[in-house]
């Protein structure tokens, strides 16, 4: 029996638990795939919103501003990478109207400093932007995070201080049995005393599970294109264009790692797996960008989807679907941003529900960056490799990540156990070749580490093998 | 600080040809540093055999012409450092070294850039659809094959003809795997007849020009690709698409020169080759330093890579010595029909080696040289390639303000 059942390893989930692990209570995390922060978590636009863009008295706007405040501290403390690079929303002739909108919006929501600019002072920031721009919203508290770094060093730091996590375990039933829910995958279950719904697009399904049929969500499908480093001083901060009937526009930003964000388009869709990318859309993802930036570079590296939660009220829905069930859904964006005020609040309420009591004395709050090498200065680096030679193989050749960086991360919470996992973890293969040099190496070091056979070493987990057994071995 | 005459970065054939040529030039102190665990870069995982024709006469396979290389290395007792990652290079050729005994720095007198080339991925391609696995770049798959021994996929479609994608094709055959189609964007293919010939028609596969993949299908692992019939601009044509059924896609879409490193020391590089651009002794703007082999522009066979890396390891040699002239070049400029040259700047007054590709295929081209308006030489080909890389020799005038390497028709 555990004290409290996470149902999702999103941001949300993640840095929930790692809110309760401070505690004596016992906690278990439930997610349907092989790692975490496979969802939206692993793939958007990793922007610390300023909070001028939400509803003034909305659940967005108020935990929008809430978390960005709380982003740059916790990130710090987790080891996870976190740019103060403050956001333009850039206007056009006409958009005159629009940008000051947003700049009383912005006040109304408590987002300080904020400035329009005119075209002269722009342009001084940043030179790239189209000459056509000629007013600017300027957001100097913004920032950029990496999403999935910040959703696993959470949940490591959670795990650390005991809190469990089961994989591959999609909740598809729950019983209410009086004291405690039993929540099922399958045949599998376990029972907990109280329950946080973070099930990002199936958060309405798994609140219907309890009972709850009141919420509904419709996945909004994003494309993006992700340049290569080369062009990540492309913009030092990240550009919007104002919104119009047409929507919102794309924006171009650096990524908390280095590179080039394009992206992302909206489109509803009505299958919840459908990642897929298309033509039009990455097409469409190219002219936005260029709308604001006209040279932008089209040295793509990767594109991907992301598909967000787009919850029935128009607002994030924070409710209780049960007597003792905590549900979060439509935690569409801001949530990332808002994800650390959220998990603030799921504490607080379940303090007051009594569930979480007593600090405990001992619990771990801080965490290595995962991939720190690169980072470091020649003499800092060699004083790593003296200590552990193994910090001077560089492995994944683009980003350079060593062999110690991606070992180190197959004995940490969460334990990745895919290609994937290693990529959201250290970047090995997350560079410009994609990993077409490192990924043999890096599956050989999961085989290892795990020990587990070659052949079993996945993408993604289930379904995505990488490879099929031994070759036939003719001219070797 | 630790200093060495001349740093050769890179172990590939580029960077053992150059070592050789730099010590039988009279430097005795060279230093290779190679990255992987043994010197030969690419050619060791290149296990068939059509390396060396031109060089040796005979066909060897990748590891064998490397070893040929590696042995003279051995005979000459040049110093290799495997394993060892080079991160930095300042314009004053200070080298900063990566391994796992730590971090070193080497003040050398000459350093020469060999770093080879790397796949482009499928991200550079921006194929629509999904993210499955099952897609790999060819090294990718040779490196699954040959280095770890395991079968990267069963039913494979491949994505680019040349010579590598061609090759893969045989190899995955070999291995057990059905090879269903070769695409190529290009009305022709790039590799070699004999490669078309002996991996292709030799095992039934088809190779479908003019066709590329335009959708990936699968969650999960792979389940098929749509593959679709471009137009002479190379765009899909709406109602060709054709879907295969298959668990991998293998791209061999082309190679780009691995130029972290010349970035770093704040060399331009030539947007046509990717690579620095050099002078007929392969030195790049930088004074002291040079580049060879594929890092410079790709090439399509090993042995111009070596004969290539001999002259930069030789003008590094003669730099070192203070024997290397320091005259003001002429820059080469890459005219009607010709895609790029090599080098981009000769000495005037000398007799130059121009390596050059073309733009596009063709028969029955003549292609000359021109200086200040007036024709050098010329040379007839029945055939022009892109895929296949030509020389010319340009006896430069003294006095010339000008240079053009340009194509026209057979008269
Ligand atoms: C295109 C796009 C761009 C965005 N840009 C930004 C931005 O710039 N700034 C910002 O602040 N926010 C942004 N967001 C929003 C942000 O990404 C999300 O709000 C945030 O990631 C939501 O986190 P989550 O934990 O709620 O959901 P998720 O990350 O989706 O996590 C939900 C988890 O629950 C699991 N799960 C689902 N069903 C079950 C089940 N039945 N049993 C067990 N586990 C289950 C899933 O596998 C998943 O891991 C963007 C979102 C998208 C899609
Ligand atoms: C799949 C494939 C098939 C081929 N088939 C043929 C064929 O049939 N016939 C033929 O003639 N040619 C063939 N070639 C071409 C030929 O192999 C290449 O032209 C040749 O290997 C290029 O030599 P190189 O030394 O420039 O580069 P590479 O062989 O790539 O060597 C570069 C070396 O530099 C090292 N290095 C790079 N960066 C660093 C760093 N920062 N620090 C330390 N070390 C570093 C690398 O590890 C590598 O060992 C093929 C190539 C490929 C990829």
């Amino acid at each position: 029996m555990y004290d409290i059942l996470i149902i999702g390893g999103g941001v949300v989930g993640s840095l929930c638990a790692e809110a309760f692990s401070g505690y004596g209570a016992s906690v278990r995390v439930l997610e349907a795939q092989s790692d975490v922060a496979m969802g939206a978590s692993g793939a958007n636009s990793g922007i610390v919103h300023a909070g001028f863009d939400a509803k003034p008295g909305s659940l967005k706007a108020r935990f929008n501003v809430e978390g960005a405040c709380l982003m740059p501290a916790l990130c710090a403390r987790l080891g996870v990478k976190y740019v103060n690079n403050g956001s333009l929303v850039v206007g056009f002739p006409g958009d005159e109207g629009a940008i000051r909108a947003l700049y009383e919006r912005g006040k109304e929501n408590g987002v300080a400093p904020l400035e329009i600019l005119d075209a002269a002072r722009l342009r001084e920031l940043e030179p790239n932007v189209s000459p056509e721009a000629t007013v600017a919203l300027y957001a100097p508290s913004a920032g950029i995070v990496c999403p999935y770094s910040l959703t696993v060093a959470a949940l490591g730091v959670a795990m650390d201080n005991g809190v469990k996590l089961s994989l591959d375990f999609r909740v598809d039933r729950i019983e209410d049995r009086g004291d405690c829910y039993r929540v099922f995958s399958g045949e599998r279950f376990f029972d907990g005393r109280y329950l946080v719904n973070c099930a990002g697009l199936y958060a309405d399904e798994v609140a219907a599970m309890a009972g709850d049929n009141s919420v509904k969500i419709t996945p909004r499908s994003g494309e993006y294109l992700l340049l290569d480093r080369r062009c990540g001083k492309t913009v030092s901060r990240t550009v919007f264009v104002a919104p119009t009937k047409m929507g919102k526009g794309i924006l171009v930003s650096p990524t908390a790692d280095g590179n080039l964000i394009l992206g992302p388009t909206s489109l509803d869709i009505e299958d919840k797996e459908d990642k897929r990318t298309t033509g039009e859309g990455l097409a469409r993802v190219l002219d936005g960008a260029k709308r604001s930036v006209p040279g932008v570079p089209s040295a793509v590296i990767t594109s991907f989807t992301g598909l967000r939660a787009v919850g029935n009220t128009g607002d994030f829905i924070i409710k209780k679907s049960a007597p003792r069930m905590l549900t979060f859904a439509g935690i569409e964006s801001p949530g990332l941003t808002s994800a650390p005020a959220l998990a603030g609040y799921a504490e607080k309420t379940l303090c007051d529900e009594g569930i979480l009591a007593e600090k405990k004395q001992d619990a771990v709050s801080f965490r290595r960056p995962a991939r720190f090498m690169a980072e470091l200065s020649a003499a800092e680096k060699d004083a790593w490799i003296k200590k552990d030679p193994a910090y001077g193989r560089i492995v994944c050749r683009c980003e350079e990540v060593t062999e110690g960086e991606i070992r180190d991360a197959l004995r940490e919470n969460p334990v990745p156990r895919t290609l994937d996992g290693i990529k959201r973890r250290v970047r090995a293969g997350m560079g410009r070749c994609q990993g077409g040099f490192c990924s043999p190496v890096v599956m050989r070091m999961i085989s290892d580490e795990l020990g587990i056979p070659f052949s079993d070493v996945t993408k993604r987990g289930p379904g995505s093998p990488l490879t099929f057994g031994k070759t036939k071995g003719e001219d070797r | 600080m630790k200093e060495r005459s001349v740093l050769i970065v890179g172990g590939g054939p580029a960077g053992l040809a150059a070592a050789v040529a730099a010590y039988d030039a009279g430097v005795r102190d060279v230093l290779i540093v190679e990255r992987d665990s043994r010197v030969g870069g690419i050619l060791k995982q290149c296990i068939h055999p059509g390396f060396g024709l031109h060089r040796f006469g005979c066909e060897l396979t990748g590891p064998e012409y490397a070893e040929r290389y590696a042995e003279e290395v051995r005979r000459r007792g040049i110093e290799v450092m495997t394993e060892t990652f080079v991160t930095g290079v300042t314009p004053e050729r200070v080298v900063t070294l990566q391994s796992r005994e730590g971090i070193e720095e080497i003040r050398a007198g000459a350093v020469v850039l060999a770093m080879g080339c790397r796949e482009r991925p499928r991200g550079a391609l921006n194929i629509p659809g999904t993210r499955p696995a099952g897609i790999y770049t060819a090294g990718t798959a040779q490196r699954l094959i040959n280095v770890e021994g395991y079968l990267p996929g069963r039913r494979v479609v491949i994505l680019g003809s040349g010579d590598i994608g061609l090759i893969t094709a045989r190899r995955m055959t070999l291995e057990g795997a059905k090879v269903l189609a070769v695409c190529e964007l290009l009305p022709y293919s790039g590799g070699l007849a004999r490669n078309i010939e002996q991996c292709l028609n030799d095992f039934d596969i088809p190779l479908l020009l003019s066709h590329t993949v335009t959708e990936i299908h699968g969650r999960e692992r792979l389940t098929g690709v749509t593959v679709s019939k471009v137009d002479e601009n190379r765009r899909p044509i709406p109602g060709t698409e054709r879907y295969f059924e298959c668990d991998t896609l293998l791209l061999s879409v082309g190679l780009i020169p691995e130029n972290e490193l010349t970035e770093k020391l704040g060399l331009p590089l030539d947007r046509r080759t990717g690579g620095a651009a050099v002078d007929t002794d392969r030195q790049t703007a930088i004074p002291g330093v040079f580049a060879c082999g594929n890092v410079l522009h790709v090439h399509d066979l090993v042995d111009y890579v070596s004969g290539e890396a001999e002259l930069a390891g030789k003008a590094a040699a003669a730099y070192v010595k203070g024997e290397l002239g320091g005259e003001e070049k002429l820059a080469v400029t890459a005219g009607a029909g010709i895609r790029y040259t090599v080098p981009q700047r000769v000495r005037r007054g000398e007799t130059a080696e121009v390596y050059f590709r073309f733009c596009d295929v063709s028969r029955k081209v003549e292609v000359y040289a021109e200086a200040d308006g007036t024709p050098l030489v010329s040379k007839k080909l029945l055939r022009a390639a892109p895929g296949e890389m030509q020389k010319l020799k340009v006896p430069v005038p003294a006095d010339s303000a000008n240079l053009t390497i340009k194509m026209r028709p057979q008269a």
